[in-house]
């Protein structure tokens, strides 16, 4: 039991942070139609940006977040503009097959700029351990904890209340529609785009913390997990990102504990694929119905 | 105050408008009738911006409007009620509503308008935390229209309102187009429904595979033998 408790504890840190990384897979989906391959190395960048920062400046974890966050967000809206808008009217193969080119240019032009070893992530986070039994919690994952929760908490603020937040929802469920309000979709577009590379920028500075190396290369797998959790949950659904993210995360850490950490990204991708066969909406997914 | 001239559209190759010139005057209700295809819808999409013409020029209170992009024309006052009602599923009644008012900074005007509808639209107030989806057919036309209505346009567009509904809904809507007229707001509408459109408009004009083919009163075109054999069923 108090495995269990332990791996649970761990799955849900690690998998609230896939699920930063899913919110924008998802946000982009829902309204461009675009998996957006690109998205893990725009955590990966936020990592960098966030390693830069810290070490140069020697400041803390806020002003590490918000200067990394603001760089993805610049980043991803601005990836947007050059690679994708051209593409709005392409079909979707076309924008998908751009996205993978974003991904390998940002990998590569990091592993130019920043060599291809990995970087010793500085601690931003005090050290230390809470023990309720036989459970341990670290320091580091109530603060993950604390900031994801936090952070979707301001996203799912600023979706449900605020007016640009209904624009984005507008503009996912019906372009057209939301262009005969005089919403302005391209806007609408880059803003998405902004708000989703922000929350990679947090993921990435959140993981840098917590296995405290980056690399080049780091944004791969987590990207792929993290595109996993969307489609668990229901790719273009907010709420379905982060509990697939999350679940995501449990099931990696109970597969860690009691079977082999060799097994854990198996039995993700395995996953991908009993979901995809039986239900390909995702677990929020609804199909979709018309009313005539 | 709504004047086109000589509309081409193209769809590819295929030629959707075929030189369209219509007016609507400040104040009228303008019906546009014709089978599937003929090319309304496509009309419509151009005069809010979202399709393009290829040649031909829309006028709206005398400026050129046949370049500029939806959310302009939006702004200038025209708005439209889209085919099939295309209102926002999964946002709630109040939030469709809000969107109609999206470009609108006048918090006490929206405010008003917001009232205005709900006194139209009892049903919506009732429904206003409602899921859109949720809402039957008629209800989705009346959230449509009134959607519109909040971004408080000096012209409507309506794309075929009674589509799918019965025909007692029809003739409340249609009651419903005449009040909102009464009130100021000038009307294009199109229809399938020929009888009804041509029996509310001041004038109409028939559209057959984009080009117009008649035009007149409306009830110079209900008399007309030739729309009674061709819309009219006798």
């Amino acid at each position: 039991m108090n495995q269990f408790l332990q791996q649970l504890i761990n799955g849900i840190s690690l998998g609230s942070i896939y699920a930063l990384i899913a919110l924008g897979y998802t946000m982009v989906y829902g309204i461009i139609k675009l998996i957006n391959f690109a998205h893990g190395d725009i955590y990966m960048l936020g990592a960098y940006v966030g390693f830069i920062f810290a070490t140069k400046t020697g400041m803390g974890l806020v002003p590490t977040l918000i200067v990394s966050m603001v760089f993805c967000a610049i980043l991803g809206v601005v990836i947007e503009m050059i690679a994708y808008k051209p593409l709005r009217n392409a079909t979707r193969i076309t924008a998908l097959i751009t996205a993978i080119g974003v991904s390998y240019f940002l990998e590569a032009s990091t592993q130019k700029i920043m060599g291809t070893s990995p970087r010793a992530f500085p601690a931003l986070l005090p050290k230390g351990l809470i023990k309720l039994g036989k459970v341990t919690i670290t320091y580091q994952q109530v603060f993950i904890l604390t900031i994801t929760i936090l952070l979707m908490i301001a996203l799912q603020f600023i979706v449900t209340k605020t007016k640009i937040g209904r624009a984005m929802r507008a503009v996912s469920t019906d372009t057209d529609a939301a262009r005969l309000m005089g919403i302005d979709v391209n806007k609408t577009i880059s803003f998405t785009f902004a708000l989703g590379s922000a929350l990679a920028g947090a993921a990435g500075v959140l993981v840098g913390i917590y296995y405290s190396s980056i690399t080049p290369l780091m944004g791969l797998v987590p990207g792929v997990k993290a595109f996993i959790a969307a489609v668990f949950g229901g790719i273009g659904i907010i709420p379905g990102a982060m509990i697939g993210g999350i679940l995501i995360g449990i099931i990696e850490a109970l597969v860690s504990g009691y079977g082999s950490s060799l097994y854990k990204d198996a039995v993700v991708y395995v996953i991908l694929i009993i979901i995809l066969v039986v239900k390909p909406a995702g677990l929020l997914g609804k199909n979709i119905r018309e009313k005539v | 105050m709504l004047k086109i001239r000589d509309l081409n559209v193209h769809y590819g190759v295929i030629n959707a408008l075929k030189g369209v010139s219509i007016d609507v005057n400040q104040g009228e209700i303008v019906s546009l009738i014709g089978a599937n295809g003929a090319g309304k819808t496509t009309l419509l999409h151009c005069i809010s911006g979202i399709i393009k013409s290829t040649s031909g020029t829309i006028e709206f209170e005398n400026n050129d409007i046949t370049k500029k992009n939806a959310k302009d024309i939006v702004a200038a006052g025209i708005t439209q009620v889209p085919e099939g009602r295309r209102i926002f599923k999964g946002m709630s009644v109040e939030e469709n509503l809000l969107m109609g008012a999206y470009l609108r900074k006048d918090k006490e005007g929206i405010k008003k308008d917001l009232e205005s509808v709900f006194e139209r639209f009892p049903r919506l107030k009732e429904r206003l935390k409602q899921n859109a989806e949720t809402l039957s057919g008629g209800e989705q036309q009346m959230l449509a229209m009134g959607r519109a209505l909040m971004a408080n346009p000096k012209i409507l567009l309506l794309d075929e309102p009674s589509m799918g509904l019965s025909p007692l809904l029809v003739k409340e809507i249609f009651k419903i187009i005449i009040d909102i007229n009464k009130q100021g707001t000038t009307i294009l509408l199109v229809e399938q429904n020929a009888k009804m459109a041509l029996g509310i408009a001041n004038r109409a004009y028939v559209l057959e595979t984009g080009k117009i083919v008649l035009s007149g009163t409306g009830e110079e075109l209900s008399n007309s033998d030739e729309i009674k054999k061709a819309y009219l069923g006798g």
